[in-house]
């Protein structure tokens, strides 16, 4: 075999590829991303908001593009194609067509002059048409890379953009490139398609201009979008009243070939009635679904604020046929509702558009020798939800499967961790160490501020007056510069700060824009780039803490951002620089729990060379997999459980400890030190990140007689019934949403409704005779478990939706058991007498979990489960360093699912273990020795004894702050009683000054 | 009339409050205005002589939020937090001004509109209760040096000193391996808060001229008694000298902190 080679090769820039590229360079690798469009970001740029949390969705992700962009080990192949691939896992040679850009990546400054100047105008594939560009453009504003690209379709070649070129980057006399790459592994991130909806000609899309697609509508959403962000028919301009969302276009449709259910569309559909009022107060939405499928974490809860808040009408019907009245060019929506047909017109229509696989699925699988599925997805299995068909090749996002922007990042995560299992000997071999300049000594300097303030589109600019703001901040004592951006944050204005540092020689840099939780670490980097130590930069939260929350008070915001900018330059002025210190890390795991979760994330971390510690409170591993005898997609749970149980036993890494318990847990990321009860003993071992894989559990039912009737029986308890073939019912009644979907629990159980249709179609084929009904509110067989929905239909299983209102109620008379339920088609109530009651029971939160959350200081949900640290970007981070979670301590999820989160899991904890030593956080106390007069208040306040007292002379003992333990809180100093403790970044006197800027409209020089 | 728009400072912890004021803002929460937001790392951080200073310039209302108990990212920073406003407002409530000016919460990263309405809520309390008597071109005299001496008070070893022990010695235990008795603490701390108070009032008013017990009992509305036993104690401890004697009444001057 050939050696190794320590690099990975992600097809496809869209955020999948872009997390998985990131977690490889962060843990040693070499990354080259081939992205077939001029700029990565993919999908998630053109939408507007995000489910359920309502992020901007530019907002979380710009930060990631600009890293990516600027990582040492990514390198970022745009504009380009795969087009062959030899060798085997671990050495492939892929060459790559790099197609003519026709603008020089090196010279170009993004500019943008040469887009105003061109003549000819084509059609912005970007804002999905709603808008025009020009032949030489950029894909997005905040594009990365930045480079504008010639259009050669379009181009008529009349020199202009050359011409004007101040940067002299345009080539006309570019062509097509191929370069060969040598790489270990390859992940594949293609993403996917939007269905083409006017192949449903009934709905008239393209004949009528009011008709319009869901990811048009996000660009009608957009604040950079064609309209600014109000909603306006494209016809006429002017503010619908009504807005129809009809779902399912191009999905669970057996006409257009796309049986499969595209998992996103209920929720983004919803999000876009919710922002659509959000952004044009007064409109009304009504959306058409065949079943609303908010099956994951806190999306039912989503759903029912977008009923209850947001007055969005549900109506149940699928949509025959949508017409144009003419004249008004409104809509008319003929549908049937409580089985009547109805009429309605709507001023703007919104076609719900599914997931289609990408275009060159086929070619790209034959290039790459991998098999498709019969939709011409990627294929993969249940226990393998990552790896192709062939080996050293891993996929994630929606080409293995149409799924939503959380999943698709922890499979990218994931389809990591595999990839660098096979290359792990490589680690580091290829990867470059970042060059910064040499820091500038500013110290005796006079403050020289520079502001810059963000409009963020129009989430800061539509309410706070930006360019107010910035002539106000040039008023600001020590300020030298003050500038106002579209978008802060994108590499452009990097780029620009880092220019304007360099030409007005500035010492304090300060951004006013968003969350400094989310962006500061870009804002630092930028700075230390120029040459500035990066806590000489500050930042102030004008939008999510100002213009988000004063919407109707325009003049009153713009002063509360005046303010807020004032006070923060008072305390910039202030700033020092500071040091990072560094630890060591321990390249150990622990992992909380050894289900199949649990396992495999230990095996993942085993395979990337580190040992891995793994307790399991039963004495057994396996889990909740162990109850399990069959599966819907029809692999072997047992014969997988078995095997996997046999790798963790015999892999000489990981170690077991069954029946046992973490007791205490102390120490930090790189750092950690637990204690164990084992075998009637407290074992102590360290490790530098802890994963949590503590499960969930079945709900015991309090309702419909379970536990009072002994026909009564969860899905668990059917299915040993039926392995042990004693199942000989011949009517079976399952009712779903059992404990979950209520007032108590709101949220989805997610694995319910795969769960009875599983058991129905194993009815089915162990006895066809058995009349199987399933009671409903919504089937929520998403994705390609849609097909095993048909297949339990045709097989004759009777599906009857029911709703809160009219429940179905369970009885037992004289022994008899009875299921009175209505059923909505005939409009009766129906009684029937079942053998069996199945009650498709809620997944619930580990009990364990509040306890483990106060060992580990991490939170829960308000239902109990794990709350990550970002819902959609950061799905197995948890806001702590070093702490990860993964599988149904997270939410109630399938198996693969699982799997795919516990590998993720593994890759974001590589990223640490792969570290000799990390870099801490530089605001950390600092002792002014001649004041300490050794009283050690600050030594027994201490959570993380992170002081120790050291002898200064022989009769002075002085506090003495450990570096890499002190985690920057300043209780020390708020205590100290001499005020010998200061807090870097946080001084008192920055305190006080900011503060007293704030109240006091000038700053005391 | 223009309504009262209070000024209000909000020292957020970075981790679980200042999130909190962040989801209020992804959820578009809607909130007055008057809020100016400090972000700390922890309330642990927010040193009552930096509130006091505060309010001495003029601010309507001080809020400081941070994790639930048992939530906080530094583990018990929180908790800290907690007995620093609780020493805090007995010495606001010495100073005339509205202990309810300044207010403790929780806030978790999860509780968006808690925040808003929290911030709301004060926001019509201080309506209510109208501006600060330090607020505004025209500060109450009185109440500000009121306020200094609070200020001063709270930056003396002693209350730092007690604030700091706290907890040991009522939840774990003493030198002696004694439990202290949460009242019996909590009396200390009155009484040193009172003491402390009233020493660097005399300080203060000591400061710009010499004055005589005889004054200092006028402007304090205290017992002369008392003032002199804290002038004996501030002597000895080189804070205050006797500066020359006027007919029978010496007069004190304060010295310069060493």
């Amino acid at each position: 075999m050939k050696d190794k080679v320590g690099a990975v090769l992600v097809v496809g820039g869209g955020i999948a590829g872009i997390q998985a590229a990131l977690d490889l360079a962060d843990s040693g690798f070499r990354v080259y991303v081939v992205e077939d469009t001029p700029s990565i970001g993919g999908t998630m740029t053109q939408l507007d908001k995000t489910f359920p949390t309502n992020d901007c969705a530019m907002c979380i992700l710009a930060p990631k593009l600009v890293g990516a962009g600027r990582h040492a080990n990514i390198h970022l192949i745009t504009n380009a194609e795969i087009r062959k691939v030899e060798g085997e896992a671990g050495n492939f040679k892929v060459t790559v067509t790099r197609r003519a850009r026709y603008v020089d990546s090196e010279k170009c400054t993004g500019c943008g002059v040469c887009a105003q100047e061109c003549p000819v105008e084509a059609i912005d594939e970007y804002d999905e048409g709603l808008n025009r560009r020009s032949a030489i453009f950029v894909k997005y504003l905040q594009a990365v890379p930045s480079t504008f690209i010639i259009d050669r379709e379009k181009c008529i070649g009349c020199g202009t953009c050359q011409e004007v070129c101040r940067a002299d980057a345009v080539r006309y006399e570019d062509k097509d490139e191929h370069v060969e790459l040598n790489v270990g592994a390859i992940i594949l991130a293609p993403g996917f398609e939007e269905y083409n909806p006017s192949l449903k000609s009934e709905y008239g899309y393209g004949r009528y201009p009011n008709i319009v697609s869901s990811i048009e509508f996000e660009r009608i959403l957009s604040a950079t979008g064609p309209y600014s962000g109000v909603v306006l028919r494209p016809s006429d301009g002017k503010i619908p009243k009504k807005i129809a969302f009809i779902q399912c276009v191009g999905s669970r449709d057996e006409t257009t070939g796309n049986t499969y259910c595209s998992s996103a569309c209920c929720m983004y559909g919803i999000k876009e009635a919710v922002i659509a009022q959000e952004h044009t107060p007064g409109v009304e939405c009504t959306i058409f679904f065949m079943d609303i499928r908010a099956y994951g974490k806190e999306f039912d809860a989503y759903y029912n604020r977008a009923k209850e808040e947001y007055k969005v009408r549900f109506v149940r019907s699928r949509i025959p046929k949508v017409e144009e009245v003419p004249g008004s060019r409104n809509l008319l929506v003929r549908y049937v509702a409580e089985g009547e047909l109805k009429e309605e017109e709507f001023g703007l229509v919104v076609l719900s558009v599914g997931m289609r696989p990408p275009k060159y699925a086929k070619e790209l699988a034959e290039i790459l020798g991998i098999k498709l599925n019969k939709y011409n997805f990627c294929s993969t299995n249940t226990f393998s939800p990552l790896g192709t068909s062939r080996h050293g090749i891993y996929v994630c996002g929606a080409f293995a499967g149409p799924k939503d922007i959380p999943e698709s990042v922890a499979q990218a995560s994931g389809a990591a961790a595999e990839a660098a299992s096979i290359i792990a000997s490589e680690r580091g071999k290829l990867a470059t160490v970042k060059k910064l300049p040499p820091e500038k000594d500013v110290s005796g300097e006079k403050p020289r501020v520079g502001v810059f303030v963000c409009h963020c589109g129009i989430n800061i600019g539509g309410t706070v007056n930006v360019p107010e703001v910035v002539e106000y901040a040039k008023t600001l004592p020590d300020v030298v510069y003050a500038e106002h951006n579209l978008y802060t944050c994108s590499e452009d204005t990097q780029k620009r700060i880092r220019e304007k540092i360099e030409e007005f020689n500035l010492n304090r840099v300060i951004v006013a824009s968003c969350t400094p939780r989310t962006h500061e670490p870009l804002f630092r980097e930028t700075v230390r780039e120029a040459g500035l130590n990066p806590y000489l930069f500050e930042m102030t939260n004008i939008r999510d803490q100002c213009s988000w929350v004063h919407i109707r008070e325009p003049k009153k915001a713009t002063e509360k951002a005046k303010d807020l900018v004032r006070s923060i330059v008072a305390k910039a002025r202030l700033l020092r620089p500071l040091k990072k210190p560094t630890v060591n890390v321990i390249p150990a795991g622990l992992i909380i729990g050894g289900g199949i979760v649990g396992m495999t994330a230990a095996l993942e971390l085993a395979r990337q060379g580190f040992e891995v510690h793994v307790v399991e409170k039963e004495k057994e591993l396996g889990g909740h997999l162990r109850t399990l005898h069959y599966l819907l997609e029809g692999e072997d749970p047992k014969e997988q459980l078995s095997k996997t149980v046999k790798q963790v036993m015999e892999n000489d890494k990981i170690h077991v400890y069954l029946g046992a318990q973490v007791v205490d847990v102390s120490g930090f990321v790189g750092n950690f030190k637990s204690k164990i009860m084992f075998n009637g003993e407290e074992k102590e071992i360290e490790h530098g990140i802890i994963i949590v894989a503590t499960g969930a559990v079945e709900y015991k039912p309090t309702e419909y007689l379970y536990g009072l009737d002994l026909r009564v029986l969860t899905q668990h308890e059917l299915e040993e019934k039926i392995s042990k073939e004693e199942f000989k019912a011949e009517k079976v009644v399952m009712i779903q949403c059992v404990g979950a979907r209520t007032k108590e629990r709101p949220n989805c159980s997610r694995i319910c409704c795969g769960q009875a249709i599983k058991n129905a179609l194993k009815i089915k084929e162990v006895r066809p005779e058995t009349d199987v009904y399933i009671l409903y509110k919504d089937v929520r067989s998403y994705g390609f478990k849609e097909d095993y929905y048909r297949k339990a239909a045709e097989k004759g299983v009777l599906f009857i939706n029911y709703d809160d209102e009219r429940k179905p109620q369970a009885t037992n008379e004289n022994a008899k058991l009875k299921i009175k339920f209505w059923e909505p088609v005939i409009k009766t109530e129906v009684e029937i007498e079942p053998n069996l009651l199945i009650l498709s029971a809620a997944t619930i939160p580990n009990p364990d979990n509040k306890q483990l959350s106060e060992m580990l200081k991490v939170p829960l949900t308000k239902g109990g489960f794990f709350l990550e640290a970002h819902m959609k970007l950061r799905p197995v981070d948890f806001a702590t360093d070093g702490v990860f979670l993964c599988g149904m301590a997270h939410s109630p999820k399938y198996i693969d699912e699982s799997i795919a989160q516990a590998c993720a899991a593994s890759a974001r904890a590589a990223t640490i273990l792969s570290k000799k030593a990390l870099e801490m956080e530089g605001i950390v106390a600092n002792v002014d020795e001649d004041l300490c007069s050794g009283c050690r208040i600050c030594e027994s306040l201490c959570p993380y004894s992170a002081i120790e007292m050291k002898e200064q002379t022989e009769e002075k003992r002085v506090a003495h702050v450990i570096e890499a333990l002190c985690k920057g809180c300043g209780v020390c100093g708020t205590a100290c009683p001499t005020k010998a403790v200061t807090m870097g970044h946080f001084t008192t006197d920055e305190i006080m000054a900011q503060v007293k800027a704030t109240l006091v409209e000038e700053i005391k020089a | 009339m223009v309504e009262f728009e209070p000024k209000i400072i909000g020292f957020l912890c970075n981790w679980c409050s200042y999130a909190g004021a962040d989801l209020a803002g992804v959820s578009r929460i809607q909130y007055p205005p008057n809020i100016r937001v400090i972000r700390v790392m922890c309330s642990g951080r927010v040193d009552p002589v930096i509130v006091l200073e505060m309010f001495a310039d003029g601010a309507d209302g001080i809020l400081v939020m941070g994790c639930h108990p048992g939530e906080c990212h530094y583990l018990e920073g929180n908790l800290y937090a907690e007995r620093r406003i609780k020493m805090l407002k007995r010495l606001i409530a010495c100073t005339g001004l509205e202990p309810e000016r300044l207010r403790l919460e929780w806030v978790s990263a999860a509780e968006g509109s808690r925040f808003a309405d929290i911030v709301t809520d004060f926001t019509n309390q201080l309506k209510s209760l109208g501006p600060s008597a330090l607020a505004g071109e025209k500060p109450d005299e009185n109440i500000l040096s009121c306020v200094r001496a609070a200020e001063r008070a709270a930056g003396t070893s002693r209350l730092r000193t007690l604030v700091g022990r706290e907890k040991k010695l009522t939840e774990e235990e003493n030198v002696y391996g004694e439990k202290v008795a949460q009242e019996e603490f909590d009396e200390l701390m009155e009484e040193s808060v009172k003491e402390e108070y009233l020493r660097s009032r005399i300080y203060l008013l000591a400061k710009d001229e010499s004055i005589s017990i005889e004054e200092l009992t006028k402007h304090l509305s205290a017992d002369s008694e008392i003032v002199l036993r804290h002038i004996v104690v501030m002597k000895r401890r080189g804070l205050l000298k006797m500066d020359r004697i006027e007919g029978d009444n010496p007069l004190y001057t304060a010295l310069e902190a060493i």
